[in-house]
């Protein structure tokens, strides 16, 4: 499956040079403030998911190089770390990315029926990016959430304790740009055995 | 049973407020000065007899590891806590960081004074983002209190707490990987010697530790050491948080003494295996890494470290994964080694060459269209990889495959051997 997290190369769409916010350009001195003089290098993961949330959730060439000029660092680099590690989308994302875990606690649960419905609701496959631009849907592997099983993640926020129906609902909601509540879909409360909150 | 007063956790589903306040009413940040007033060989000392063995999956001692971080080096020491929670099955850390983060900052003040360390960092997975903006909140707090940061405590010891976020990759809850991920390079575990202890972050030393181990140090100490120690059983002592997911009624995070029975632990807490304990077939005791048991070592088996590798198999981080009888156990087994094979950093051979390649035999394996004797190949090539790499991730891939063998071969024969009937058919 093509994951956008998961490929080794970059490109830009557009002739535009990405540079930092004002806000960002302050969060990004913050940061580096975090670490050991001559060691900015280790901002470079926190710069790069700044990067990629000012630049609608995927980073560019030009978002790496400007990342590489931020901390002094050589663009390759940048480049390997971007590659490396699957946060980094390395190609444009629908408005809602949706990471469905396959892992086995999830599989076990059913993530195979959330697929099926993913698909179906946003009427692509697997890797792809729907033309509306509402959706990219990806499998991805544990997310950590193992007793919320099965579960999925969009954009920042966990969706817990998934079944094909809520599923649907949450997915169909995005679609028409509803609000839609993240965790528990069960109404529990974190990971308490208890189905009910007041129970 | 462990009795409320003794859990360690009083907040793990975040029924109360996880802020200052409501950390300050469960007794956290309560006497911190005077503990590390007590110095530093009292912390180290204190948490060895309690026999705390570290809760990120090995199960070292913690307190000799705390030991190892020299006195006087001339260079900076640091504490790394290691929340890059990835391992599948486990959700523990989680539970802490969200609705308790005071207690793991707690810890962290105190566990870094013992190692004489003045700076912390954190470093959380890249998926957890209300957890980090909860934790990063209370970091926040504990600035603003005087709990961390200059003077910390009031006790003369300036410590600084940072939060670092990850950004997607298992192989990061590899200590030395991590640390090289701290340092803003790819998530590549270095060779080992030299130890983080002598040669770690940015070339100091350094502790990594897992966030479990690192909360429950605080409460052990104000309780003291042997109150920790009668809990459970010689070298297996104290509680710990269980991740119980799978087939079961009630999949949940609980707080549990050592050494309890699985079966206890299953019935009691998550509800029981969906359609009765009849119906279980096999459960995955301590995270995706270590061998499956079947039902018939489940019946008996004790919650420890010790107990679970006598049945050869681990407690590792305590993840119980439950599978009951409508499972694959083979594509259970087949998804772990994709896991596996999508979370090797590529960096050594056997690995990044054996994790594919068993991927791709556990695949024909399910289907039943591999040979018979292609299942001693692959236990073959599960053992040349074992032990054979720079860190443990070959191992961890090894060792679930090695455990379907040894407990269902006759099914995976059963699948070849109807395959190829089907074929001549």
């Amino acid at each position: 499956m093509k994951h956008p997290g998961m490929i080794n190369k970059v490109y830009n769409i557009s002739d535009e040079i990405f540079n930092w916010s004002e806000d960002n350009f302050k969060r990004a001195s913050e940061i580096i403030k975090k670490y050991p003089d001559s060691r900015q290098q280790s901002a470079v993961i926190p710069l790069l998911d700044l990067a990629q949330r000012q630049n609608s959730g995927w980073l560019s060439k030009t978002t790496i190089e400007k990342v590489a000029e931020t901390l002094s660092m050589s663009y390759i680099r940048v480049l390997e770390v971007a590659t490396f590690y699957s946060m980094f989308n390395l190609e444009p994302v629908g408005e809602n990315f949706v990471q469905i875990c396959r892992t086995t606690p999830c599989w076990l649960r059913g993530s195979d029926k959330l697929v099926e419905v993913a698909k179906e609701v946003s009427n692509i496959q697997l890797g792809e990016t729907s033309n509306d631009k509402k959706f990219t849907i990806v499998e991805v592997e544990c997310l950590g959430a193992c007793c919320n099983a099965p579960m999925v993640q969009i954009n920042d926020d966990y969706y817990e304790d998934l079944d094909e129906d809520s599923f649907k609902k949450i997915l169909t909601d995005l679609k028409q740009s509803k609000e839609i509540t993240k965790g528990s879909q069960i109404g529990r409360q974190t990971s308490h055995p208890q189905r009910e909150k007041n129970a | 049973m462990l009795r409320e007063e003794d859990k360690i956790f009083k907040n793990l589903y975040g029924f109360y407020d996880w802020s200052l306040t409501g950390a300050k009413s469960r007794g956290v940040w309560s006497n911190t000065k005077e503990i590390i007033e007590k110095g530093s060989d009292f912390i180290v000392e204190e948490i060895k007899s309690s026999q705390l063995r570290g809760r990120g999956g090995a199960g070292f001692p913690a307190g000799l590891k705390w030991s190892f971080m020299p006195k006087d080096s001339g260079k900076p020491h640091y504490l790394v806590v290691n929340a890059d929670e990835s391992e599948p099955g486990t959700c523990k850390d989680r539970e802490i960081m969200r609705n308790d983060p005071h207690l793991l900052l707690e810890g962290c003040l105190i566990a870094g004074f013992a190692m004489y360390a003045n700076a912390c960092y954190i470093y959380i997975r890249g998926e957890y983002y209300t957890e980090a903006s909860n934790l990063q909140k209370a970091i926040d707090e504990a600035y603003e209190n005087n709990l961390i940061g200059k003077n910390a405590c009031g006790t003369n010891w300036n410590y600084d707490i940072y939060l670092h976020r990850g950004a997607g990759a298992y192989i990061c809850g590899e200590e030395t990987a991590l640390l090289e991920s701290l340092e803003g390079k790819k998530g590549q575990p270095r060779l080992k010697p030299p130890f983080p202890a002598g040669a770690g972050l940015y070339g100091c030393p350094t502790t990594v530790t897992n966030v479990e181990t690192i909360a429950v140090a605080p409460t052990i100490i104000r309780r003291g050491a042997s109150w920790f120690s009668g809990l459970g059983r010689e070298n297996n002592t104290g509680s710990k948080i269980f991740s119980i997911s799978g087939h079961v009624n009630n999949p949940c995070n609980v707080e549990e003494e050592m050494g309890i029975g699985l079966k206890e632990l299953i019935e009691n807490h998550a509800g029981g295996v969906i359609g009765g304990w009849d119906n279980l077939l096999a459960v995955i005791p301590g995270g995706a890494s270590v061998p499956l048991i079947p039902k018939s070592i489940c019946d008996k088996v004790k919650m420890d470290f010790d107990s679970l590798k006598e049945v050869q198999s681990g407690l590792g981080t305590a993840a119980v994964i439950v599978m009951n009888k409508s499972t694959d156990i083979v594509d259970a087994i087949c998804r772990l080694s994709h896991f596996y094979k999508h979370e090797s950093c590529g960096q050594c051979t056997p690995c990044r060459e054996g994790t594919g390649w068993m991927f791709r035999m556990m695949e024909k394996m399910v289907k039943g269209s591999a040979q018979v004797n292609d299942i001693d190949k692959l236990l073959d090539v599960t053992k040349q990889v074992e032990g054979h790499t720079i860190c443990a991730l070959g191992d961890a891939a090894a060792w679930p495959i090695q455990g379907l063998m040894r407990h269902f071969r006759p099914e995976v024969e059963r699948r070849i051997k109807e395959y190829r009937l089907g074929e001549v058919a």
